[in-house]
């Protein structure tokens, strides 16, 4: 596996960063889309990501189930063996960070009759795929918007109910699939289904940088990456360890963080005013805010977290207004400014 | 298109002697050759070139020199046009399986290629799905397979020659894998003669290479070569470190472990200046546009001169100079002329014309049974079919003292994809936009067109526009699903003149049937009072233009394409009902018709 250029040595990109940062604090944000300008370092940032995660505990099966969860979120062989057991036998694992990459086949993304064990045995056996790989962590798509549409509408009912079903060559499984989905790519490759815009929690808007003084750090430092990657890494790791920390206090402080009743209603105006439709895009909002608190350090989510998220969160549901000329950032910048002032 | 062709001699020399700048660029079959070598000192940090040329002696002289600059034994591997998944990405060996009877894995070209070339054949015209396979590979220094029952990530490092056979300034590669090559070369222009020399050779390289890695180049002048990028008006990032790249491996050419203003030169000239989209302003024609926006830097590193001898200001001014030198001419005239070269409007455009190929249907799962015409037999749902038996099959053999084969298939086993042809459907407008409708409806009829776009686009549906008038009709938008050209193309119909129904209803159905015949299902919308009053030969005289318009109306009929007529005259005319029957079309007269409701009508013809 190629090293990855550290996360921390990201220069600028800041929303993409924050965002990336805030879906791993809370999974439940539901994922994060980049989209923009060719190489504005969208795969770095993610392959960066995974390198910091901190471990978590799992069980020893296909699907690295939490010994914690509920039996509604374990695996068949998990629940049998807990029922049997009382309890799971756990070691600390890597969050997994799984490409799916464009040219997968089906039985690799959801899974398959295992042809090694069918030809050498003749035994009957589920080989789990990507998104079993992919459960409690990320599962990264570079150019989702080239991913064929049968892939993207399995994905989709994988990600909205958090369980692949498979049914098929005789085999009947049903596994649980809960992992952050991720996705990058350059709109000017092809425009993405509105189905699966929907399913990002966050969208982010990547753009070439035009100062000079930062452009200049970017290639500097590519340059000095190129040439020595590990020395590079081993010069970086104390500050993407202090990004690694961060994210571990945040996720023990997200459950206290409290929403005050005004900035729930403040976050619901603003959502009426742009006319997103349902109660998804206020509830990113809120969720997302409450991460950025949490990684802040914050107790309470305050409205500047919310002005920070909000474009973010919301960009990609507004409606498509054949007759508005301006951008969604845009529109979404407009309304937070009449909403709460300068 | 460089601007030194010898061709025709002295006049030329001085057409171009007063376009440029003092510093002449060197002829460009050496400028090519120099891409070659770098590249080979450096294919990692260059990732390779794009070479625009039509095959030809030019070009295999080319291809002939750089690989015999390789290092013996270095992978050259061919991409075809057409290449299938498992040959570029790899998957199951199905020879090698059936013999051994356990699944055995292929490399796929991109693997193959690893510390070698991938050359892509006519990769103007290569599918953006195979672009973004090899981009991905590329970036990642890996192959990631996940295909058959396979998954593997192999490590993979090539560099890619992409042969560029594109003609004019339509036709080019895709801006997602030029954006990757740090080289572009033009050999159209190079005559055969000039094509014959390299002043390098094997050792060359070896020594360039063995020097490479302690190259050293100053932030002076990284930002010199920043900051040139930006004037160029070149967005990507990659450009700046692939100008790097090139800088410091041909430092290393020449034996030198720091960068000097020379490899700067080369990089600006080589990297830089073919990536051009703007003049930089460093001389300012007369009342132009302001220079340059200096960088406000208010303090300037004291010690910076020791890595530096002089200024990034004066450094940038050197290389830009050499650069400018090598910018084509014709970018000039294109600036002039109010275009960018690649912009994003043009690259959009193409990125929608490729998507309108024809589409293949999805695969929607796997029956049971034996491939006949035109059915394709599943290999790999096949086998997986035949798996489980396998053992049992040996046994019922040795029982019967048969042979046994390693892998036993029976006919029962076969298993063909099932492709579900959801073919396409485009709706095309068909708008009358002559004086008498122009009038009364034109505005109306673009709102409703808007209101459609919108709802076609997130159908996925592709949307046409025809608008006739005056003497003719005219395809003002292709078929896309692109919402803004559609509302570009929408916001510039003008109104007025005569009515030359017949030959917008010509227009329509030969749109009609072109998407017909490559699998689409088009839907025809007319939107006129019927009133038409020129001819198709462009004369005036509302009966005979009339009896064209119904002539062509039953043509649309003989078609069989589903087609709505939209009368948009203020009160309902009968001429809008005749024709609507000889099309064999839905008709709907909309007195009063708001945008809305025209929508909702058109929703129930499509669906």
């Amino acid at each position: 596996m190629p090293i990855p250029f550290p996360f921390s040595a990201i220069v600028g990109q800041d929303e993409m960063k924050r965002s990336l940062l805030m879906a791993a604090v809370d999974p439940s944000i539901g994922g994060v889309l980049v989209f923009g300008d060719r190489g504005t370092g969208k795969s770095t940032a993610i392959r960066g990501l995974a390198a910091l995660l901190p471990k978590m505990r799992a069980v020893d099966c296909p699907y690295h189930c939490d010994p914690d969860a509920s039996d509604d979120y374990l695996c068949d062989d998990c629940r049998a063996k807990k029922a049997k057991n009382g309890t799971l036998k756990s070691h600390q694992i890597p969050v997994p960070v799984v490409d799916l990459p464009l040219g997968a086949t089906e039985d690799r993304v959801i899974g398959a009759l295992d042809l090694e064990r069918a030809l050498t045995k003749g035994e009957k056996a589920f080989e789990p795929g990507l998104l079993a790989r992919a459960h409690r962590g990320f599962l990264y798509i570079d150019e989702v918007n080239l991913l064929e549409d049968h892939l993207v509408d399995s994905l989709l009912d994988v990600a909205a109910s958090g369980q692949n079903i498979v049914e098929r060559e005789g085999l009947s499984i049903r596994h649980p699939a809960r992992f952050v989905l991720v996705g990058s790519g350059n709109p000017e490759e092809g425009e993405l289904r509105p189905q699966l815009q929907d399913r990002f929690g966050l969208s982010v808007e990547v753009k070439t940088p035009t100062d000079l003084a930062v452009r200049m750090q970017v290639v500097r430092l590519r340059d000095e990456f190129e040439r020595d990657p590990e020395a590079f890494v081993a010069k970086w790791k104390n500050k993407d360890a202090k990004i690694s920390r961060q994210i571990q206090k945040a996720r023990k402080l997200l459950p206290e963080v409290e929403v005050p009743d005004r900035t729930l209603e403040e976050t619901s105006k603003l959502c009426i005013r742009l006319g997103t439709d349902g109660l998804r895009g206020e509830l990113t909002v809120i969720r997302a805010a409450r991460a950025l608190a949490a990684l802040d350090g914050h107790q309470q989510v305050e409205i500047e977290h919310v002005k920070t998220v909000a474009v973010s969160a919301l960009r990609h549901r507004l409606r498509r207004d054949p007759l508005d000329e301006s951008s969604s950032t845009h529109r979404v910048e407009r309304a937070i400014k009449e909403q709460f002032g300068e | 298109m460089s601007q030194t062709a010898p061709l025709s001699g002295a006049a030329d020399a001085a057409v171009v002697a007063a376009s440029s700048p003092a510093i002449q660029a060197p002829a460009p079959w050496d400028d090519a050759v120099l891409a070659a070598v770098l590249l080979t000192i450096d294919p990692k940090g260059t990732g390779g070139v794009a070479v625009r040329a039509l095959p030809g002696p030019v070009r295999e002289m080319w291809l002939s020199l750089l690989y015999d600059l390789q290092p013996p034994g270095t992978p050259r591997r061919r991409v075809p046009l057409h290449v299938a998944d498992g040959r570029l990405l790899g998957g199951l060996d199905l020879a090698a399986t059936l013999r051994s009877g356990r699944p055995v894995a292929e490399k796929g070209l991109l693997v193959e290629a690893d510390g070698g070339i991938l050359e892509l054949a006519m990769a103007e015209r290569i599918a953006p799905g195979t672009v973004a396979r090899i981009n991905l590979a590329f970036d990642a220094g890996e192959v990631v397979l996940e295909r058959d029952g396979l998954a593997m990530r192999t490590p993979s490092h090539f560099a890619v020659v992409a042969l560029d056979e594109g003609i004019g300034d339509d036709e080019g590669l895709s801006p997602a894998l030029l954006d990757r090559l740090a080289f572009h070369l033009d050999l159209t222009a190079i005559p055969y003669d000039d094509a014959v020399s390299c002043d390098y050779d094997l050792e060359d390289i070896q020594a360039a290479r063995a020097l490479l890695s302690s190259v050293t180049i100053s932030d002076g002048q990284i930002e010199a070569l920043c900051g040139i990028a930006l004037a160029l008006g070149i967005p990507s990032l990659r450009a700046s470190i692939f100008a790097c790249h090139a800088a410091r491996a041909h430092a290393a050419l020449n034996g030198r472990t720091t960068v000097t203003e020379e490899d700067l030169a080369v990089a600006g000239r080589l990297v830089l200046a073919p990536r051009a989209t703007q003049l930089p302003p460093m001389e300012p024609p007369p009342d132009a546009e302001p220079p340059l926006p200096e960088p406000s830097e208010p303090n300037q590193d004291q010690d910076q001169s020791k890595d530096s001898p002089q200024e990034p200001r004066e450094l940038e001014e050197m290389i830009l100079e050499a650069t400018k030198a090598a910018i084509p001419a014709g970018l000039l005239a294109q600036l002039q002329g109010g275009r960018l070269r690649r912009s994003r409007s043009r690259s959009t455009g193409k990125a929608g014309a490729m998507r309108n190929a024809p589409t293949r249907g999805r695969p929607a799962g796997v029956l049971h049974g034996e491939p006949r015409s035109g059915q394709k037999l599943n290999v790999i749902e096949t086998l997986r079919a035949a798996a489980p038996w396998q053992r049992i099959r040996r046994e019922e053999r040795l029982r019967v003292g048969r042979p046994i084969n390693r892998l036993e298939i029976r006919p029962d086993d076969f298993r063909i994809t099932r492709f579900k042809h959801k073919s396409e459907s485009t709706t095309i407008f068909v708008v009358d936009a002559s004086g008498s409708s122009a009038l009364h409806r034109l505005a109306e009829a673009k709102g409703a067109v808007e209101l459609l776009l919108a709802d076609c686009y997130v159908r996925r549906d592709q949307v046409a526009l025809v608008a006739f008038r005056g003497q003719e009709a005219e395809v003002l938008l292709p078929p896309t699903r692109s919402l803004v050209r559609a509302k570009r193309c929408l916001a510039g119909l003008p109104g007025g003149g005569g009515t030359p129904l017949a030959a917008g209803i010509d227009l329509g159905m030969l749109i009609a049937d072109s998407i017909q015949r490559r699998g689409g299902s088009p839907v025809l919308i007319l939107m006129t009072d019927g009133r038409a009053n020129v001819a198709r030969d462009g004369s005036g005289g509302r009966a005979r233009a009339f009896e064209e318009a119904l002539a062509a109306a039953r043509q649309v009929r003989a078609l069989e394409i589903s087609t709505l007529v939209i009368d948009i005259s203020p009160r309902p005319q009968p001429q809008g009902r005749e024709l609507a029957k000889e099309m064999g079309a839905i008709y709907l007269p909309l007195p009063h018709a708001d945008a809305r409701a025209l929508n909702d009508a058109v929703r129930a013809t499509t669906r």
